[in-house]
């Protein structure tokens, strides 16, 4: 057993700067690369591309970005683990295959785990009785069940140790927990066992604190002054103990910071209740986490206790929930503000005049640059110019589409100074919503293969 | 007793949590801890977000990390790919949070 192990994250979300991995395979020492390529939003767009094409559904980005470590990670000896599979980890595995083998990476493992995508399921389980009803606020599953497009449980760590455990350098998951992309290689790594709660609650807390590469690094942080260099910032590095102890770092001579303030910034990121972090191999309590600074770009968290999981995963369902439009327009000074507002006045009783009406609460306007992130907190300005957002949304396509229509002729028709319009007339676009809900743990398992190169 | 804004004691950090947004804030010592979550109430917060957050504020507390967590619920337009608001995900919240100015 080594002592400690040494994993990074690369990629917070999908979009995530491709330099994440790349530098950290170069740049330093790592035993595992995490990556997290999904979203709520993304399964369901995942599920579209699937529909259409049978190989197609998992991040295509993570096979672009293998591309560009392989050979290196392999010969280094960095196993990786994404839930780049998406709907279609096995898609995901032979496209990845194909590319070991064009590299001529001989001997490389490839693994995936599947079991949580329950799309085709939902009919059999809602008939075992699973009512999957909306976690927020209670409504039956039924409401919406012809208009799902995707529905996956949160895997956890075990599922990831039993992949590493049966060889696989690079382990492909469908909707792995973030915190588990780290919790299941320390659980393979220090033999945990799945009753070993408080150093499953320790990883969860160090997979918390990277799930959003550079996030905890000096990204998005509120004394940004004092970060040096975000060029090359340097992407988060665990270094793990037996005891469930551990230290955020990151390579050296690379940029950002690492400190008690970035650390806190990224832990409070997300959280709920802190004392009752759910995940499905423990609770989590990141109140009990001691947090330390242990010399330059180097903290340490230990003491990190959690408890018993409960007896349900979560279920991650999206459905089709009507269509939405979005147009933007730039308005010169002078008095931008008053033209701005104007504008938006003349396109919604254009609308009105051929018939076409939004409900306040289906409408949104606003007028950027003038004080909209914080509306009724900072006192509402005039600048030289303001950037006008109108959108809509509605259950009724045409309507939505009709709005995208009335935008554009501002140029000519409305008060003078407007410009910027750019991309078209807006189409409506799905608005895909999430429903969250409980699933009893007996009725999901997980499989696992790996294959050879 | 002066006025001091929160962004001069304090650091946040904002996301989403379904229609609702997180913010973090947390401070340096013991002393301003111990006055923040005095002061820093929910119904002072629910005040201070009264033209984004249109549902209750439930604040949670971390003393390990000298933190409050507030859950701002109905303050993203809908939240996800429903919201057609610039910050449908609340991630400007933490800077809002620290334009608080308060007697102390």
């Amino acid at each position: 057993m080594r002592d400690k192990v040494l994993i990074a994250n690369g990629q917070g979300f999908w979009g995530d700067s491709i330099l994440g991995p790349v530098r950290l395979v170069r740049e330093g020492p790592l035993d595992y690369l995490a990556l997290d390529y999904l979203a709520e939003v993304t399964m369901s767009i995942m599920q579209k591309l699937k529909g259409r094409n049978p190989k197609a559904g998992y991040a295509t980005d993570f096979v672009a970005m293998l591309d560009r470590i392989l050979p290196e990670a392999a010969e280094k000896g960095i196993k990786i683990i994404a839930n780049a599979g998406g709907v279609n980890p096995g898609a995901c595995l032979e496209a990845v295959m194909d590319l070991a083998r064009k590299k001529g990476v001989k001997g490389l493992k490839v693994g995936i785990i599947e079991g949580d995508d329950i799309l085709h399921r939902i009919d059999e389980l809602l008939a075992s009785g699973e009512e999957l009803k909306n976690l927020d606020d209670g409504r039956p599953l039924t409401e919406i069940a012809d208009r799902i497009s995707s529905a996956n449980v949160y895997i956890g760590a075990p599922a990831v140790a039993e992949c590493l455990a049966q060889g696989a350098d690079i382990v492909i998951g469908g909707r792995i927990t973030d915190p588990a992309l780290v919790a299941g290689p320390l659980m393979h790594e220090f033999g945990w066992s799945p009753d070993a709660y408080d150093e499953l609650a320790a990883a969860t807390v160090a997979g918390h604190i990277v799930e959003c590469g550079a996030q905890c690094t000096g990204g998005n942080f509120t004394a940004w002054r004092d970060i040096e260099d975000f060029v090359k910032i340097g992407y988060p590095v665990i270094e793990a103990h037996s005891d469930g102890t551990f230290y955020v770092t990151k390579h050296a001579d690379t940029g950002g910071l690492v400190d008690r303030r970035t650390v806190i910034h990224q832990l409070l990121y997300e959280m709920g209740d802190p004392e009752r972090y759910l995940g499905p191999d423990c609770t989590a309590d990141f109140t009990s986490a001691v947090i330390e600074e242990d010399g330059p770009n180097r903290v340490k968290v230990s003491g990190v206790r959690g408890t018993a999981p409960t007896d349900t995963f979560k279920a991650s369902i999206s459905y089709h929930d009507g269509y939405k439009a979005s147009g933007q327009l730039t308005v010169s000074g002078p008095e931008a503000l008053a033209k701005a507002k104007l504008c938006a006045d003349i396109v919604f009783g254009r609308l009105a005049l051929d018939g076409v009406t939004f409900d306040d609460d289906q409408r949104c306007v606003e007028f950027v640059g003038s004080g909209v992130c914080h509306a009724g907190i900072v006192d509402e300005v005039d600048p030289p110019e303001v950037v006008l957002r109108i959108g809509v949304k509605d259950k009724d396509k045409a309507k939505v589409d009709r709005f995208g229509m009335e935008i554009v002729p501002l140029v000519t028709s409305g008060p003078p100074g407007v410009t910027g319009f750019a991309g078209g007339r807006p189409k409506a676009t799905d608005i895909i919503s999430y429903w969250p809900a409980l699933i009893d743990k007996r009725k999901v398992t997980t499989d696992v293969r790996v294959e050879t190169v | 007793m002066a006025k001091i804004k929160l962004a001069d004691i304090a650091q946040a950090r904002s996301g989403d949590k379904g229609d609702g947004s997180n913010v973090g804030i947390f401070v340096h010592n013991q002393a301003d801890y111990d006055w923040l979550r005095e002061v820093l109430t929910p119904a002072r917060v629910k005040e201070h977000f009264k033209a984004i957050c249109f549902g209750d504020v439930v604040r949670y507390e971390a003393p390990n990390m000298l933190a409050l967590n507030f859950i701002l619920h109905d303050s993203l337009g809908g939240g996800g790919s429903e919201s057609l608001k610039t910050d449908a995900q609340g991630k400007t919240h933490g800077l809002a949070l620290l334009e608080m100015e308060i007697e102390r």
